[in-house]
């Protein structure tokens, strides 16, 4: 139940949330905790190699095991290809590569971890058993790993139907145009990036359960989805020819996504296909090591770029070559990551007039890569902020004066970008001055020179930072590649005596939408937030959905819900003014009442309500009864979040053990609906930023293997490893919605991995340090520090 | 099949498991105790942290034979009814959780560090949580959360 005693509970209020005392008492409903009558289990036999050809395949003693129920293999599941659903083209015009995804493979296995088999039994201990008894002969293929490798001519290719590894060799900007200002530049920086490899590891493993009702012929699939209509229509249409009214997808309590389950994932379709051939429900769910290596990964750009500046260090042009791992297969998002999602965030907060970038997306013998927490933003931020850290050193001009002096200034909005974007608000030097007070950056050459004393490297890093969220016009968007809108969808419906339930396509898996959504309805309907439910994550409750991710539940989910609000209002003034026998336009809403405006004469919206649906006195010539909206959301543009992140760091040069020790924020992340969410929010995206920056990386060796598939292998971030956060907003509004929301989800990752790598650099600079790479492990930063020694010494 | 018998959040209950059969998969799967989670299959995740004999361990590397006889305590069993233990009430007046996932082994943990620490520093309760992880939180609101179940 909502605690609003004693608070407010509208915009602005830190209301505590509705659904934690389900979460705190273990009465949460995550899909592993659904049990079906009659349910089998499913093990998936997944490849040990990272390419092979599946030689020949002997699934008859399986079958004969004890408690199997079935064993499908490729050869069995003769279904559509998993989808990508959005297509990038090359600079030539040509389409990118798009090689088949079958859900278990076909004679060939492009990754550890690829399905191989998949295993049915009354027990999953028993499918587990028997997929032992599975023989499977392989013919070891080489394997492509890294992207220079597999971009090198003759390289073995992963798909033997595309002519190389190639997926797309895309462009944004004038290279000649480019060139021509690098001619007049009177300095010019280079840097070469490494974005490391990131699982996302939410803390749910994913699970799938299917079950087909053979007196309905309806399938319901129960799946840890960020978007349960999404995968509605790409499992439906594309995978398995389930049209929707036959296809039931629920999303329940999902335990974290950050991405990673945005996308349609075979093991969702397996278990819904499998569940007809057997009759029986399926339940699939990851564990952890399977996690690892199926979960689609993030980031993995390799970068060379160069910017010139003149000689009072203003930006004149950005040039930039990447290199993007797509991994075995395209994922559902992944070609538009490193193109849309990224390249055109290249101008970052500053001015720079021309940018250049040249992006190739390579196929390798990995896990396919796709959007995680940021999803382009954060490889942008982090080149962008690594570089001018550089040139600042470089020439000498300092971290924060270079930054301002080529900010958009605040009086420049809406500020065009050379590519694509157009800014709407923002206010750099703010959010910039703001996150320096709150650092004491004034203090730091102090603490700098008193850790020295104890023998430690202290450093700070700035970095100053925007990003493209509230995902996104549905006619740009289709402009550039995507198979799908990005639109969202509402229902208000409104209960006889009052109440309301809100019916809404984003999905909440931790952001609190049925605390913060229970709030915007509240304050717009003026109604306790007791009386509002909100219903997410079932295709047959909720109408459509384009889902939750690129922080845009808020500012594209809850401009849906203000619309139908608004219908709801509009419909109800209608019947308060026939009840009180007055004009529509002289009722005023207020506070949960209609009142005739200058008068006495008042309906509250629970009487109205009623009436509605009791409509013995109503306008049935002018309205239906009923009191049930519904509205479709469509953004007009892209929100632009930004901030400055400030990171200090201390060093101990005896161990290279890099201790966080202040974390400031300011962000800049338009009106705030509950301040206490937002900040949550925040901390957990500093968390995976600092995580990328000094702990987390996935390790794939020569041979393809992933070293890093546990806990003991991938460093999460843990608690220790952390320190408490300084976070802020100072906001500007949005202009282009009616709630002035930007988006606050992704904001911590994006900003904070350079802020931390640039303050590293800075406590190690006058030790001759130059560079570093994420992430910053003591066994980095400690040889950073030994190579560098020599070269200090001999300046 | 052996049978093992315990007591679980004060209730006596007993079945059949396999030699195999952990302590997690009894509870949620005979019992129908969902609240406790596995997420890691390595012992580092401590999603399914449960109490034993008043101490917390892992119920994803306990097995359910070396429960014989013992007194479990689960997330289910930590509330008074609708009163919220006040570790569970730290975590929701201090946004000490997202999406809920690792928050019953995080509090089931916390609670025990509380009984064998009463007091503890903020370092000795990010040492404390190195053996749970949170994906969302970043820690901060949950080791506010344990300050303020402290009475910090």
């Amino acid at each position: 139940m909502p605690d609003t005693a004693g608070g407010p509970s509208g915009i602005g209020a830190s209301v505590k949330r509705v659904e934690d005392f389900r979460f705190l008492t273990g009465n949460g409903n995550y899909t592993d905790d659904i049990d079906r009558p009659g349910q089998t289990y499913a093990y998936i036999l997944r490849s040990p190699h990272a390419h092979a050809k599946i030689a020949s395949l002997d699934t008859s003693a399986a079958k004969a095991a004890s408690g199997v129920v079935a064993v499908f293999t490729g050869e069995d599941m003769q279904v559509g290809s998993l989808p990508c659903g959005w297509q990038v083209h090359s600079k030539d015009g040509t389409p990118m590569a798009e090689p088949e995804h079958p859900p278990l493979a076909k004679g060939k296995v492009r990754h550890v971890g690829d399905q191989v088999a998949v295993v049915i039994a009354d027990s999953y201990a028993e499918a587990k058993d028997a997929a032992e008894k599975i023989e499977v002969s392989y013919e070891e293929l080489p394997a492509v790993v890294d992207m220079a490798s597999a971009l090198a001519s003759g390289a073995q290719k992963v798909h033997d139907d595309l002519e190389n590894n190639l997926c797309y060799d895309w462009e944004i900007g004038d290279v000649a145009q480019a060139d021509e200002a690098f001619a007049k530049a009177a300095h010019v920086t280079k840097i070469d990036i490494v974005n490391n490899r990131l699982i996302p590891n939410a803390m749910e493993p994913r699970a799938a359960v299917g079950e087909f009702d053979r007196s309905t012929g309806e399938y319901t699939l129960y799946t840890t989805s960020q978007n349960p209509h999404v995968i509605r229509l790409l499992m439906g249409a594309f995978v398995l020819q389930i049209p929707e009214h036959k296809l039931r997808v629920v999303a329940p309590d999902v335990g974290g996504g950050f991405g990673s389950k945005i996308y349609h994932y075979a093991e969702e379709a397996i278990v819904t296909w499998a569940s007809a051939k057997v009759g029986r429900p399926i339940k699939w769910t990851a564990e952890r090591s399977e996690s690892f290596m199926t979960d689609a990964h993030g980031r993995d750009h390799v970068t060379h770029a160069e910017l010139a500046m003149d000689a009072d260090g203003k930006f004149l042009a950005f040039k930039i070559d990447t290199q993007a791992n797509m991994g075995a297969y395209l994922s559902t998002f992944a070609p538009c990551v490193p193109t849309y999602l990224y390249a055109t965030l290249l101008a970052g907060v500053y001015t720079t007039p021309v940018i250049y970038c040249n992006v190739r997306a390579i196929f390798t013998n990995t896990v396919p890569v796709d959007a995680y927490r940021g999803a382009g933003r954060p490889e942008a931020t982090y080149l962008i902020e690594r570089i001018v850290d550089r040139a600042a050193r470089e020439t000498g001009i300092g971290q924060t004066e270079i930054r301002r002096r080529n900010f958009i200034p605040s009086d420049a909005f809406p500020y065009q970008t050379p590519v694509a974007l157009q800014y709407d608000s923002g206010d750099y030097e703010a959010t910039l001055s703001a996150a320096m007070a709150e650092a004491k950056v004034d203090g730091f050459a102090a603490r700098k020179a008193e850790a020295a004393a104890r023998g430690k490297h202290r450093g700070l890093g700035f970095s100053t930072y925007l990003e493209a969220c509230g995902i996104a016009p549905s006619a740009v968007v289709g402009s550039l590649g995507a198979r799908a809108g990005l639109y969202e969808s509402a229902e208000v419906r409104v209960h006889p005596t009052g109440s309301v339930t809100i019916f809404t396509g984003a999905h909440s898996h931790g952001q609190g939408h049925e605390t913060t959504f229970a709030q915007l309805v509240a304050d717009r309907l003026g109604l306790p937030m007791e009386n509002i439910e909100i219903s997410h994550g079932d295709t047959n409750k909720v109408q459509f959905g384009m889902g939750t991710y690129g922080s845009r539940s808020l500012a594209v989910g809850g401009e849906a819900i203000v619309k139908a609000t608004d219908k709801i209002i509009a419909k109800a003034k209608k019947i308060a003014a026939h009840v009180l026998e007055a004009s529509a336009d002289d009722i005023e809403f207020k506070d949960g009442n209609f009142t005739v405006a200058g008068t006495d004469k008042s309906m509250a919206f629970g009487e109205v309500a009623l009436t509605a649906y009791v409509p013995h006195n109503f306008p049935h010539e002018e309205l239906e009864p009923g009191l049930d909206e519904t509205a479709f959301y469509d953004p007009a543009n892209f929100t632009y979040p930004g901030g400055c992140h400030i990171c200090e760091v201390e060093i101990d040069p005896d161990t290279g053990i890099v201790e966080v020790v202040g974390m400031t924020a300011v962000d800049d992340v338009g009106r705030v609906i509950n301040p206490m969410i937002v900040e949550g929010q925040i901390h957990g995206g500093l968390a995976q930023g600092i995580g990328q920056a000094l702990l987390e990386t996935c390790v794939y060796d020569e041979n393809g293997q992933l070293v890093t598939g546990s806990y003991m292998d991938y460093t999460m971030p843990r608690a220790d490893n952390l320190p408490s956060f300084s976070v802020g907003t100072e906001s500007t509004l949005c202009a282009h919605n009616s709630l002035g929301v930007k988006g606050c989800g992704e904001v911590g990752a994006i900003g904070s991995p350079p802020a931390v790598i640039n303050a590293v650099v800075d406590a190690l600079w006058d030790l001759g340090v130059r560079d570093m790479s994420m992430p910053a492990t003591p066994e980095t930063v400690w040889k950073a520090i030994q190579d560098a020694a020599p070269a200090a010494a001999a300046e | 099949m052996p049978t093992v018998s315990m007591t679980v959040n004060g209730k006596s209950v007993s079945g059949e498991v396999e030699g195999r059969t952990l302590l997690v998969q009894f509870l949620r799967e005979q019992l129908r105790l969902t609240g406790t989670h596995v997420g890691c299959d390595t012992s580092q995740c401590g999603a399914c942290v449960v109490h034993m004999n008043g101490d917390s361990v892992k119920s994803c590397t306990t097995l359910a034979i070396q429960a014989d006889g013992a007194d479990v305590t689960t997330i289910e069993g930590l509330a008074d009814g609708d009163t919220l233990h006040p570790m569970q009430e730290a975590f929701r007046d201090n946004h000490g959780l997202q999406c809920g996932f690792c928050t019953p082994g995080m509090v089931m943990s916390a609670v025990d560090l509380l009984q064998k620490n009463p007091k503890p520093s903020e370092h000795e309760i990010r040492e404390w949580l190195e053996g749970n992880i949170c994906r969302c939180t970043g820690y901060h609101n949950i080791v506010k959360s344990i300050q303020q179940a402290a009475g910090a």
